[in-house]
């Protein structure tokens, strides 16, 4: 695999910074090389919230992404000015709990799931990405779901261990809506 | 030295990291986007550990108190990004009179003044060609990954020590702000000489020691400049690090640094894809800078162009070209106001030279 | 033969270079007879600035570190931080202080920086010839004020020590003279609790000399010990505007039994 890359945008505070982590954290794992790069300065109080993440056998190039392969949205201004970066073939989910709006391109692939829908329904607003990432690996294949459980169990401290469980059931559930 | 488990981590912070496991217990700042995670680590960690953080009133004051702390004999860091660097010219330039040790880092963003806040190389000449006023130079590192951050931070506060100079570090947006793996050593390789000549109080020392960069008889200067060219000669003799790679048999040979290396390292795979062979030369220290592994490549039968990639209207560029003695044609492709060049802006640049390596080269 | 008298050991000997009448001289002689009284001189780092006293490094006989214009408070800070246990000092002129470096003593003054600095206020720029200072009073003439410094044009005189000592990080803030016996010996004094507050750790600390310039204030000597009492003083009163509460007999017993403990 080489630069297989991630793009994940919507308002700051739904957790997109951490999700691009987590998801970095899953393919280091796996002994990939990774890199991760926020939008930062000023956009960031305009309110709106972007990372990329890079996933390679590779040395990564550019850690910033122009051309991705999925791309995970939590609002319609991120699917407005990220959908062109889309390469052809390229995925993109969208938390259809939270906003409709279909992709003007037929070259990619859309998936709209009920990520805040799964996340209330499990109890933590915070497992809607973690249910997206879910999707995105079922997918693409770009990282295991063991390797996800097991990057948790690693970079959380031991009193966070117990919402694993919690996080993991997000996941599978968000990878029903790639089959 | 065992290397440890990987952990990802911003570049901010890993430079942080890195100025204390190599012992600085001394750092002095001025917010700025887009280093400010240097600084909000340091607040946390040097504290924590009893070592001195300021957050100064501005950068000029900061740079002064690096220059008080390394005058007492202390390691000491500051690190700001490119407008804030501008500021501490002033002190960079007593650093360089009073020959005292001290690292700096430079998050590189986008310029003239106040610019943008986005990731650019513009700062080269900056850093390079001395900045400040007067007869100097610093050491200027380029690092290329996030484990790159960690390794030469650690490196610049030996080299400043061993020089009794200012070591840079040039960053930019991307590598300050990108998380990537890195893997820390459990020990580190401190070298830390004597510091006799430091203004810690005498202690019973028969003379008073004086940090200066005064000397105001012209024939005190001029001998005092000497000894810094003299040791400027000894730091390009030994201290030139660089990468090369495939110049035994590239054609066309990419010169670029930090950021825009990265970027290059993939169009090299994709040139080879399209059956041209591209090979780079990464410098890593911009000064000294790799002028004779320049010069050698440059007469490489080989070797039909160079091309110099930078974030700026080209800077390094005028480096290469006085390393390449006119012996090749050299090309170079910039991008300016914190954008990135993409690949394939690179590619169409590389196919054109193959095709005819003369054909828009610089003068 | 008994010694009735020697040159203090807290300078090197060696000649000064200022002019005939100006103050800088005894100023560094109070400073380095008090460091030897206080038995500091081992323990001490001076911070020299930039006007004519830009090498007073070369006469005080502690350890010294040339500080860029203005800067020397922010230099002190980044020494004394390291240096907890020694005594620090900065020794600048008016220009110096009060213009380009009003920034850093004002923030070091703020942070309580552990530090003394020693304000030589003679309202005028000296080694860049007599131009005008932000002390330089109203009606002076300067090199760049001509016909008299102008209120309207060129604004007023700061007074600094005032404008210090409201400052919570400020603990001791004095003004002197060096204008005959009573004062020289009430400046020595000055010195001397600033370096005590210093070791107490009470904050940041100050003494400001008003100071004569015959040279650039084209006086006579003794003429400008005159010009200073009648024009200097109204405008910069003499006396302690904070630490007036300190009591130093129990703050100079505290730091002696502290050093005494310490070597015990």
């Amino acid at each position: 695999m080489i630069d297989f890359s991630i793009i994940l945008a919507g308002f700051g505070g739904q957790g997109i910074l951490s999700a691009g982590k987590m998801a970095a954290e899953a393919a280091l794992y796996e002994g990939k090389e990774v890199s991760w790069f926020p939008s930062y300065g000023p956009e960031m109080r305009g309110g709106t919230a972007n990372c990329s993440v890079v996933i390679s056998d590779e040395p990564i190039g550019s850690p910033v992404v122009n051309n991705a392969d999925v791309l995970i949205c939590l609002n319609q201004p991120s699917v407005e000015k990220f959908e062109s970066y889309l390469n052809p073939g390229g995925i993109l989910i969208i938390d259809s709990s939270l906003f409709y709006v279909e992709p003007t391109r037929d070259d990619i692939k859309f998936i709209p799931m009920e990520a805040s829908k799964i996340a209330s329904d499990l109890g933590n607003m915070a497992f809607a990405t973690i249910s997206m990432l879910g999707c995105m690996s079922e997918a693409t294949g770009c990282f295991k779901k063991e390797s996800f459980e097991a990057a948790l169990y690693e970079i959380l401290p031991e009193r966070r261990h117990k919402f694993i469980p919690g996080n993991m059931e997000a996941f599978a559930k968000g990878a029903e809506f790639a089959k | 030295m065992m290397a440890q488990k990987k952990v990802l981590m911003k570049g901010n912070e890993v430079i942080a990291e890195a100025a204390l496991r190599a012992g600085c217990r001394n750092y002095f700042g001025y917010p700025i986007t887009p280093q400010t995670e240097v600084m909000h680590y340091m607040a946390k960690k040097m504290v924590q550990i009893g070592g001195n953080f300021v957050q100064a009133e501005s950068e000029v004051a900061a740079i002064n108190m690096v220059y008080g702390a390394a005058a007492a004999g202390f390691r000491v860091m500051t690190s700001s990004s490119s407008p804030g660097i501008s500021l501490k010219q002033e002190g960079i330039s007593y650093i360089a009179g009073a020959e005292l040790p001290a690292v700096a880092v430079n998050i590189v963003r986008a310029g003239p003044g106040l610019g943008g806040i986005q990731p650019s190389q513009g700062d080269y000449f900056q850093a390079c060609k001395g900045g400040g006023h007067g007869d100097f130079r610093n050491i200027v590192i380029a690092p290329a990954s996030v484990q790159e951050l960690y390794e030469l931070t650690v490196e610049a506060f030996n080299l400043a020590d061993k020089y009794r100079m200012l070591c840079m570090i040039l960053g930019d947006g991307t590598l300050g702000q990108m998380m990537e793996p890195v893997a820390f050593r459990d020990v580190e390789p401190i070298v830390e000489p004597e510091k006799p000549w430091a203004a810690c109080g005498r202690g019973g020392r028969a003379e008073h020691n004086t940090v200066t960069s005064i000397y105001i008889q012209p024939d005190d200067l001029e001998r005092k400049n000497q000894e810094l060219v003299d040791k400027y000669k000894i730091i390009e003799r030994d201290e030139v690090r660089y990468e090369a790679i495939g110049i035994e048999d590239a054609e066309i040979v990419i010169v670029a640094f930090s950021t825009c290396s990265r970027i290059c390292r993939n169009v090299i795979r994709q040139a080879a894809e399209l059956g041209i062979k591209v090979g780079m030369i990464r410098p890593i220290t911009l000064w000294p800078f790799p002028k004779q592994i320049i010069r050698d490549t440059a007469a490489l039968p080989n070797v039909k162009a160079f091309l110099d990639i930078e974030l700026s209207a080209g800077q390094m560029v005028e480096d290469v070209q006085i390393a390449v003695r006119g012996q090749k044609p050299v090309h170079f492709y910039g991008r300016m106001g914190g954008n990135l060049p993409m690949q394939k802006e690179i590619l169409d640049k590389i196919v054109a030279i193959h095709e005819n390596p003369e054909k828009e080269a610089l003068d | 033969m008994a010694v009735v008298f020697e040159a203090t050991k807290g300078l090197t000997g060696k000649p000064f270079h200022y002019c005939p009448g100006c103050t800088h001289g005894i100023i560094h002689r109070l400073i380095g007879e008090v460091m030897c009284e206080l038995g500091i001189l081992e323990d001490t780092v001076s911070v020299a600035s930039v006007g004519c006293s830009y090498n007073s490094y070369e006469y005080f006989a502690c350890d010294a570190v040339q500080a860029a214009h203005g800067r020397a408070p922010a230099v002190a800070t980044g020494i004394k931080r390291n240096l907890k246990d020694k005594v620090v000092f900065t020794y600048q002129g008016d220009g110096d202080l009060a213009s380009i470096g009003a920034a850093e003593i004002i923030h070091a003054a703020a942070r309580g920086e552990k530090i003394t600095a020693f304000f030589v206020n003679n309202a005028v720029y000296g080694m860049t010839s007599g131009q005008m200072a932000p002390t330089t009073l109203l009606g002076q003439v300067t090199t760049t004020s001509p016909f008299g410094r102008d209120a309207s044009y060129q604004g007023y005189p700061i007074n600094v020590s005032e404008m210090i000592a409201p400052l919570t990080g400020a603990a001791y803030v004095e003004r002197v003279t060096l204008t005959d016996y009573k004062n020289i010996m009430n400046a020595k004094k000055a010195i001397k609790q600033a370096f005590l507050a210093q070791q107490a750790n009470l904050g940041f600390t100050m003494v400001e000399f008003l100071s004569t310039c015959p040279t650039n204030w084209g006086k006579e000597p003794l003429e400008a010990m005159d010009w200073l009492k009648e024009k200097m003083i109204p405008q910069y009163p003499l006396g302690v505007f904070k630490g007036e509460d300190i009591d130093f007999k129990k703050v100079e017993a505290d730091v002696k039994a502290a050093k005494e403990g310490a070597t015990a």
